[in-house]
Order: structure tokens, then sequence, then C-alpha cells
């Protein structure tokens, strides 16, 4: 099973040297890796899918807690959460391919953000299986390159992953 | 406000941290802080070679209970620490090391002795730091020792680059330490531990599995009177050894691959172990699925990565093992003797830990004679190999911090360093470093060291020609095929006096004992050349791959 682990870190320099390391040499896989900073400007987000059934997944955990930059880890598969991904996808296109093209773009919601003589770059967000259907969608047309930001993902309603609060539980008002 | 230069810093903060003794090595990036060293009040141990140093000051702290302290250069100083930091690592030693770097500006560049040492070294330490500007260095020094002696404990390198040490600037406190991201859990929670105590009254026929968390938590004494409490016999691991007084009715010796018998027969036969401090290992376990497989398992440590890590937990305890144990004290009563306790004096009776005489100088006759004229009280420690087994079995060990081995990471060259350290941590004790003759050739350069600082250690080397323990494998398993195990050896007697130590060979029984009384009265650094019987197999064992009750 997946699960989506959000992990706060100290924003020190060598952190993503120190989470990707421990995940190669104890032999678990990470489909994606999001990074960024936080709210707090000490502190940054990871976001992190990984495979593994319960086990594996306790142990990655308990690792994580082991280094000494990670401060506080949530599995937010466990709750109701929101999941996002941007993909940029440039597609070949002629000028008689553009409307149909377009029309896709149209239906996930996605948007052109540039266009040549013979591509069109695409920028849509969404979850996994947006983004997949959307890449599908576009495959005949001839993709001549992709990239995915990696998952971000937020817990639903008043329920919190940030610094100040006490895992998912957050008090509802 | 006071000028200090980062050099200062370091030197000052490091008496702040009660550091009396550092084991190092100088080097180019390294002599602003040398130089600090200098008017210091801090003992330096000038080892030979920097793994030497990085496994005395494992040594010394393994001895003390104390955080042991190593300095190198940078680049191949620094690369030489790594042995011995992983060494530590994975046998949980508090040790924080310091390196020299080249200077910020150098950084990235492939400069002169330059190693990515924070890199080399994040996944054989509990945390490392690179410092790249001196008003962080009194703060990262706190934080270093914090780590390395609190929770699990465990090594913990610092970066210094050489312009961050000769910097001066005006000195601040950087005030207590503060890591949101760790914080040790002493005890666990009440009713965890109610359930532990129900399930340990419960329980017919108990069996405590001990490791190294008992001897870093300080937990012996808890140890005994919770065994005495429930008549529980006590396998002590290698790490463990000590822990447990090894003389005592209830010890089993040492489990596992090289294990006693009735050891090994409890854990499969037991109905609940109570594993206190340990982390499963495979040399303890052998194959898994089989591992103690009446049992429900009961599992003591203050690292929770190690519930669950190796095998199927099913009352976890995570916390300080003295603390934890004193808990469950409170919770328990005393049991009577019965059915248990009768099997477990049977197997004993049946199958004692034993070698066959035959004329030959047999290397377990010496290490029980080691044991008779130190009165049990040395300090051992050992190489790694058969001989470090026979030291294991041989000697019995009373207290904890008396047996000091590398179990993890399983490094031959560590005894003798880790001796010195030793006996810098306790000087007027007698320290044996019980060796091989492959393993002692390792780091043979630190005689200089105890020779230089007078340090009155003996080496045994068990010397069988052979690097005997693949030797034993190979005869084994690879139908007698000795591809590249047999030695020749340089005269140890010659080479220790060359070093300005004393030598002396034993090639028959009867010169064992005056040999090492000759040994231990002298004081200065005496190496004893042990020629044993060459085809000498550690016996029982397990083989690979093997359940526990499948024995030679």
């Amino acid at each position: 099973m997946r699960h989506t682990l959000a992990v706060l870190v100290e924003n020190n320099p060598g952190v993503l040297a120190r989470v990707a390391g421990l995940f190669s040499r104890r032999g678990y896989n990470i489909d994606s890796l999001a990074v960024g900073r936080t709210e707090n400007p000490a502190v940054s987000r990871m976001t992190i899918v990984v495979e593994g059934d319960d086990r594996v997944l306790e142990q990655v955990t308990k690792q994580l807690h082991k280094l000494i930059d990670v401060i506080k880890i949530n599995d937010v598969t466990v709750d109701e959460y929101v999941d996002r991904e941007l993909v940029l996808i440039k597609v070949s296109a002629d000028s008689g391919q553009r409307g149909e093209i377009m029309q896709i773009a149209d239906i996930f919601r996605a948007r052109i953000v540039d266009l040549g003589r013979r591509t069109i770059t695409l920028e849509c967000t969404g979850n996994d299986g947006k983004i997949n259907a959307f890449e599908e969608s576009l495959r005949p047309y001839g993709i001549k390159e992709l990239v995915r930001t990696g998952k971000i993902a937020m817990l639903r309603g008043n329920r919190f992953t940030n610094l100040n609060t006490n895992g998912n539980r957050e008090d509802e008002q | 406000m006071v000028k200090k230069s980062g050099a200062q810093i370091l030197v000052d903060t490091l008496q702040e941290q009660g550091v009396d003794t550092i084991f190092g090595f100088p080097g180019g990036s390294v002599l602003p802080i040398y130089d600090a060293l200098y008017d210091a009040d801090i003992r330096h141990i000038l080892t030979r070679h920097e793994q030497g140093a990085a496994h005395a000051a494992d040594g010394y702290a393994r001895a003390s209970g104390r955080p042991g302290v190593c300095l190198a250069t940078s680049g191949p100083g620094a690369t030489n620490l790594v042995t011995g930091i992983a060494n530590a690592y994975m046998d949980s030693v508090p040790l924080v090391a310091f390196t020299g770097q080249v200077t910020t500006g150098l950084l990235g560049r492939d400069s002169f002795q330059e190693a990515d040492i924070t890199g080399i070294t994040m996944p054989v330490t509990k945390h490392n730091y690179i410092v790249k500007d001196t008003r962080e260095l009194a703060g990262v020094i706190r934080e270093a020792f914090y780590i390395a002696t609190t929770g699990r404990p465990g090594p913990v390198l610092v970066d210094i680059p050489k312009d961050v040490a000769s910097n001066e600037i005006e000195y601040q406190d950087p005030g207590p330490v503060n890591l949101p991201g760790y914080h040790p859990q002493p005890v666990p929670p009440a009713e965890q531990l109610n359930r532990a105590a129900a399930a340990i009254l419960r329980s017919e026929r108990p069996v405590i599995y001990a490791g190294g968390g008992v001897v870093s938590s300080g937990a012996h004494r808890e140890l005994r009177q919770l065994a005495e409490m429930l008549l529980a016999p006590v396998a002590t691991t290698l790490m463990g050894l000590g822990s447990f007084p090894g003389d005592h009715p209830l010890s089993l010796g040492m489990p596992g691959m090289h294990g006693s018998k009735y050891a090994n027969y409890a854990f499969c036969e037991c109905d609940l172990l109570i594993a206190v401090g340990v982390r499963f290992d495979d040399r303890v376990t052998g194959k898994i699925d089989c591992f103690a497989p009446r049992a429900k398992i009961l599992h003591i440590d203050i690292d929770p990565a190690e519930i669950g890590k190796n095998v199927r937990v099913d009352i976890p305890l995570v916390g300080d093992v003295r603390q934890v144990l004193a808990a469950l004290i409170e919770r328990l009563e005393a049991k009577l003797p019965g059915a248990w306790q009768e099997k477990i004096d049977t197997w004993k009776k049946e199958y004692p830990v034993t070698y066959e005489e035959n004329g030959h100088l047999k290397p377990q006759q010496v290490i029980r004679e080691i044991y008779r004229v130190t009165g049990g009280q040395a300090r051992i420690t050992t190489e790694v190999g058969q001989h470090q087994m026979w030291a294991a079995h041989y000697y019995t060990y009373t207290r904890p911090r008396s047996f000091i081995s590398s179990g993890g990471l399983g490094t031959m060259g560590y005894g003798f360093p880790a001796a010195i350290g030793v006996q810098v941590a306790c000087p007027g004790e007698t320290v044996f470093d019980i060796a091989g003759d492959g393993s002692i050739q390792m780091n043979i350069q630190e005689l200089a060291t105890a020779v230089n600082y007078e340090l009155p250690v003996n080496v045994a080397i068990m010397n069988n020609g052979f690097l005997g323990m693949v030797r034993q494998w190979q005869e084994l398993f690879y139908n007698r095929r000795y591809a590249y195990t047999e030695l020749v050896n340089p005269d140890f007697v010659r080479l220790a006096e060359a070093y300005g130590a004393a030598g002396r060979r034993v090639t028959t029984a009867r010169e064992v004992a005056p040999a090492l009384e000759e040994a231990v009265a002298a004081q200065k650094p005496v190496m004893l050349d042990f020629v044993i019987e060459r085809e000498e197999n550690v016996l029982p064992f397990v083989p690979p791959g093997e359940s526990l009750d499948h024995m030679l």
C-alpha cells in the first residue's frame, strides 16, 4: 500500500541527503518526494510517498524519527486529506492538432503555458489519478517531455500537520 | 565581551563538557586546534594512526561510561577515523569525533586533503555537523555531546574548517541545547508496564536476553534483581557480557551462533523472552523464522526503531533500560523454583561449554589462566575472530564494562587501541587485549603509543598461524580449501622489544601461568605470543542460516 508522509524537518543543509540516504541504505522505496519551506522559515516540509506494508511503514517512520533534523512525521493517508501534484507536459502539435489538444486541456482544467511552432506545453494540477489520465490522453500526440513535481498533501478541515499542533486530531471548535 | 578563536572555544567547551582526554593525530588543517590544546588542561594521547585514536576513544568510553573524544586532520586523517566511528555506531558507544577541514573558501574544490567527511560518515554517525561559522561552534559542540550521550548513545562527528578554528570572535554563550526533533523517551506509559508485568507473572518458562543496553544504562543491579526475583535464567550477548555475573547460578552465558547450548535451548523452549537492551542481531537469532518459537517476546529498548525491526515483538517497552526494569520490579513478586529451573540445570550439566585437552597448548586453557591470574578482575578487550569467542566463553565476567569487544561491526584491529583507551580510563587496573595473530597486526603500530605513555597494557596473542575464524569456515563449508588464510608472521617477541615493550613466547601449558604472572607484575606493555593448536575450532557453532537448536 502507498502512504503519504508529511515530514517536518529543520531547514539545515544536508537534511535532504540524510533522508535520501536513509531510504536507500535501508532499502525503502520512495515513489515521490517533494520538499519546500513552510510558513516557518526554519522548517521545511517533505512530502514523501512510500510504498510498503504496515511493517515497512512503521520502520520507515521510526528510522526517520531517529534523524535529529526530523521534527515531526504524519501519515496523512490514515485521515481525510487533499493531495496535489503539478505536471508540465510538452507535446508535439502541428497547427491541425492544436484544437484537439486544447479541448483535452479544457476537460482537465489544464493551462497552456507555452506554444512553439511544433509543440504545446501544458500545466496541470491534480491528484495522482487525474495527472495519469491527463498524461494518457496526451500520449497519442507524442509526449516530448514530461516533468512532475511529486505529491504534496494536507489534512482536510480543522486538522493540521504543523509544528504547534499535536498530531492529526486538532480540537474541532 | 571576550574575544576568542574557534580553537579556544573548542578547548573551553570540551572542558565545560568534562573532557579530560583526547586521542588524536595532528595535521595541517587542525594546527590551530593543536596550538590551543598545547596550553589546555586536557591530556592528549598521540596514537600512531587515526584509526587507533578512534578505537582508543571508543575503549575509553566503554570502560568509563563517559564520552570518548578523538581528533584528526582533514582528508586522510578524517577518513582513517571512519572504521572507528562505524564501529562505535554499531555498538552504540558515545563518541565525539572532531575533524579538521580545509578552509571554508576551499570547500568543494577538491582542495589538498579535502574529504567530504560529513557526507562519508552520514550513515555511521548518530548525527554530524560541519561548522561554517565560528559563532556556531560552541552550540554545536554542546549539541554533539548531548546527542552522543543521551538516548541510545552513538558517535557524533564535528567537522571544523581551519579558518573557523582560527577566526576570532566576540564570544557569546549559546545557551542550553534546544533540539526540537530529539526527545528520547525515558519511561513507557504505565499501562504498558502493567501489561508487561502481567505477562511476566503469567509465564512459566521465562528467559532474560540481556545486551549492551544494560551496560550503557547502568542497569546491572536491576537486571540481577529481576532475574533473582523471577528465577529467570539470563543469557548475555557479546555486548552484554558482565552485565550479569557470569558465575551466577542463573547465568546462561552467551546465546547465538557461538553461544552455549543451554542458552540456545532455553531460547527455543521458553514461553516468554524478556529482551533487555538488545537488537536481535542475526548472530544471536540464527534462522529468524525459528527464533524463540514458543515465546511471547517482551522487548525493552531506548530506541523505538529497534522494536519489531528483526523479530515480531508482543510487548514493547520503549525507555531507558534501568528505569524500565525498576518500574517493572515494583510491579512483580518473587517466584518459586519449578520444573523450568530444573530443566535449565539439567541442560547446563549435560552440555557444558568445554574443550578437549590433548597435550597441545589450547587457547581456552590460556584464557582460563588469564582469568585465574587476574582474579577475574581484569578489563579484557578483544580483536575479532576465534580468540574473541574463546575470550567470551572462558573468561568469566562478573561486572559491567569489563569485557570490551567489537560486536556489531566486527572490526579486526579494534582490541589493542581500545585496550590503550581502557588503560587511560582505568589507570592502575590490569588490562588485557586478547588477540589473534591476524588481528593484532591491523593496529600493531599502537605499541609505540603504549610505550610512549607508559601504559602497561598486556597483549595475549592466540597465535595459530591462521586467520582462524575464516579458516574454520573454510574447513566446515569450503572443503578445507584454506584460501589465503595461512599467515607468515613476524617474530612478535622481537617486534615488541623493538618498540620498547616486553615480549615473551609461550609454547607449553606449564609456561602459561608464570608468563602471565610476570606480565601482570611488569609495569610496562607486554606482548605474549601464545603458540596454540593450529586448527582448534570454536564450538558450539550454529551454522549460518540454521535455527539455534542445530548446533555443531
